[in-house]
């Protein structure tokens, strides 16, 4: 199946294009955030203008950036590492030592995600409350733990599931017990899997919304609060919300950019046998 | 040793702020322009309280009104100060969950504050909180455009001159639309605009025993009037417009005429943001058949939540905030056209505020003649202009807006559109019990 220059020129033009498609609204928002806000709002719109950093000066006058930006490293960070630590020998028993039941668990697991999450708002506002940890990082870290370990457990299992079990096994005969089992075979086996798994929990708790912004008031707001504080009904605010945005995203972009490498093995782990 | 006293000192210094910060109120607000210049300005209310440190909480209005509402219903405490609209504020004092002003003190003049506003601010003749700002509706439109096409627009225009100009003035090959309106679905934003729209026509929400009216003539007309504007003249993508997305169509030259909130004339007036400053003219809201109820009314308002451990310290603030004193810091710190408008009467009575404002007369006309109470032909079981003062009110009013949107983007009729509204208003008005099988 050799290609000719013809059809890998065609190949390289449809890719080229549909990405910069897909990356456009957020170069669309780069370029807004070093415009004025009336060119933000400009029709038609302005490609080249003389940048300005107002914006920028705007944000960080209003706002505490490092507060936001501390608070989205705890709680990304910190919830990732205790989905891993719950996630990984939970996926290891149902992989290995399914049970009849082990299906259902699994898909009871992945249930907890398909209800809209304000539906149950108010009940965790309530203990959140009581247990005093309404506006606490620990509060955060607790509930993006929650909502992260359907994802971290099914993505561990099916990396799990393609390990083969005879290496297992001879591991077992040669007196390997579970624990040496799995540190010393499954973890550097599957480490590009359990590296993907948390580079997404991370993503997934970084860019989360709704929670942050509703459990937490002053103290715990990470960076989805900054971007909130910057919008407005009334009044034009798109250069300094691209501004406050570019910010917020740019440490996971970078993340995600230096990683990339690692994420893309791990999601394309066992896909070819 | 010379390092050890600095350490020594700043340690000293620590405690002693720490010793004299003994109040820590958290202030919920919405991101707009007026409440961030409270905020900069605020350093003057801490100066003046070295007692009482402030702790800011800025959020687009959609998301506050989700935050303030779960924390209040659940008796959260996160807050000692919540920026809550007319809306609310009403049926929270009635719940018990804020704190009455019923004791304001001497010097903070309640009588300077406008009476329709202190009015929507209250329940059963109790205060529940005191306005930051307030606004009601105009017409603004372009006097270049007027002039060029031969016409006039006179102090009170009807829907039907409008319906005139806007064919006048109409340029879809230049983008110049006659008329821009709010088309985006949300009961503060498309059902905001149409409502006042329908109660001049005659129609109201519901008669006295609450059986919606939303099949009557009077809401066709006033609703087949503001879609056939905005489908003949008004500018393409309409449906999803709303105060921002209009806002910018008329700073950029795009439309002729505009009916909206009042702050709109700030903004646009201002010539860093918008193009046509130098040719704004300002006209009263438009009359479909009568004048009652054709106008909004609306304020930005501070209240004390009734789960606040600081009430008196957070009414101090509140009073700061809502002074004729502060209306001065802004006007020294900004400029006149900068202060917060719609609250005072003291404010209008200030020659330098008219001259910075041309359109001040005009807004506090429209919020001395916006009454809630009174706003239909026929008489009606609840307060309100432009929406329907019941908690329900806010999810049958954005589904009847997503109907209204559906019927100026074009997908479905008028007819069809109000019999489905009526339908789904009838199903939750059962389901909250206030109709019978």
């Amino acid at each position: 199946m050799e290609q000719s220059t013809g059809q890998k020129i065609a190949t390289a033009l449809v890719g080229w294009g549909l990405s910069l498609l897909m990356a456009f609204p957020i170069l669309w928002m780069a370029l807004a955030a070093f415009k004025t806000e009336s060119q933000a709002i400009a029709s038609p719109p302005i490609f080249f203008f003389a940048p300005t950093l107002e914006n920028f000066a705007a944000v960080f006058e209003r706002a505490n950036y490092p507060h936001f930006f501390l608070n989205s490293v705890v709680v990304a960070g910190g919830s990732t590492l205790l989905a891993l630590i719950i996630g990984l020998p939970a996926a290891y028993a149902m992989a290995f030592y399914p049970t009849k039941r082990t299906k259902d668990v699994l898909v009871w697991m992945l249930s907890t995600k398909m209800m809209p999450a304000v539906g149950v708002l108010v009940p965790i506002y309530l203990m959140f409350r009581s247990a005093g940890l309404i506006d606490t990082r620990s509060g955060l870290v607790f509930m993006y733990t929650l909502m992260n370990l359907p994802i971290v457990v099914w993505m561990l299992f099916t990396f799990f599931k393609d390990v083969p079990k005879e290496i297992l096994e001879a591991a077992l005969l040669d007196g390997a017990r579970p624990v040496q089992q799995f540190w010393m075979l499954l973890l550097p086996l599957t480490a590009p899997g359990i590296a993907s798994t948390g580079l997404l929990a991370v993503i997934l708790a970084w860019n989360e919304a709704f929670w942050s912004i509703n459990l937490s008031t002053s103290n715990a707001t990470p960076l989805t609060a900054f971007i909130a504080s910057f919008s407005s009904p009334e009044g034009l605010f798109w250069a300094k919300l691209s501004a406050a945005s570019l910010l917020a995203i740019g440490p996971i972009l970078a993340f995600g950019w230096m990683t990339q490498k690692q994420l893309v093995r791990g999601l394309t782990f066992g896909a070819v046998k | 040793m010379k390092t050890l006293a600095a350490l020594l000192l700043g340690a000293t210094a620590l405690v002693g702020t720490q010793a004299m910060a003994e109040t820590t109120l958290t202030i919920a607000t919405v991101n707009n322009n007026d409440m961030i210049v409270m905020q900069k300005l605020s350093k003057d209310f801490e100066q003046k309280n070295p007692d009482i440190k402030l702790n800011w909480v800025i959020l687009e209005e959609n998301v506050l009104r989700q935050k303030v509402t779960t924390d209040i219903a659940t008796q959260g405490g996160q807050y000692d100060i919540m920026t809550i609209g007319m809306f609310e504020t009403p049926l929270w004092g009635e719940k018990g969950w804020l704190s009455e002003f019923s004791e304001v003190p001497v010097e903070y003049n309640l009588d300077d504050v406008l009476q329709s506003v202190r009015d929507g601010l209250s329940f059963d003749g109790k205060l529940y909180a005191l306005p930051f700002y307030a606004e009601s509706q105009m017409t603004f439109y372009r006097k270049d455009l007027f002039e060029k096409a031969g016409i006039e627009m006179p102090d009170k225009p009807t829907w039907e001159q409008i319906g005139q100009f806007a064919e006048k003035i109409t340029d879809k090959d230049n983008e110049v639309y006659g008329i821009c309106l709010r088309g985006k679905p949300g009961w503060g934003e498309n059902m905001g605009q149409i409502g006042p729209v329908v109660n001049s026509y005659g129609g109201r929400w519901f008669d006295m025993s609450w059986k919606p009216q939303l099949d009557t003539p009077a809401w066709k007309e006033g609703v087949t009037t503001y879609v056939e504007l905005l489908k003949k003249y008004g500018p393409p993508g309409v449906a999803s417009n709303g105060f921002n997305e209009t806002l910018a169509l008329f700073a950029n030259g795009k439309c002729g005429m505009w009916v909206d909130a009042t702050v709109a004339a700030g903004f646009l007036t201002d010539t860093k943001q918008s193009q046509v400053a130098d040719k704004m003219g300002y006209a009263h809201p438009p009359i479909g058949k009568f004048e009652k109820g054709n106008h909004y009314l609306w304020s930005w308002a501070l209240a004390v939540p009734a789960s606040s451990k600081e009430p008196e310290a957070a009414k101090k603030f509140i009073y700061w905030a809502t002074s004729q004193d502060y209306i001065k810091l802004v006007a020294e710190a900004n400029g006149w056209a900068a202060v917060p408008p719609g609250t005072r009467t003291s404010t209008y009575e200030t020659p330098e505020y008219i001259s910075a404002a041309p359109f001040a007369k005009l807004t506090l006309e429209t919020i001395e003649t916006a009454d809630p109470t009174d706003a239909t032909q026929e008489q009606v079981p609840y307060r309100g202009i432009s929406y329907v003062g019941i908690p329900e009110f806010q999810a049958f009013g954005t589904a009847v807006g997503q109907q209204m949107a559906a019927v100026i983007a074009g997908q479905t009729s008028v007819d069809e559109a109000l019999e489905a509204s009526q339908a789904l208003v009838t199903r939750a008005m059962k389901q909250a019990g206030y109709l019978k099988d």
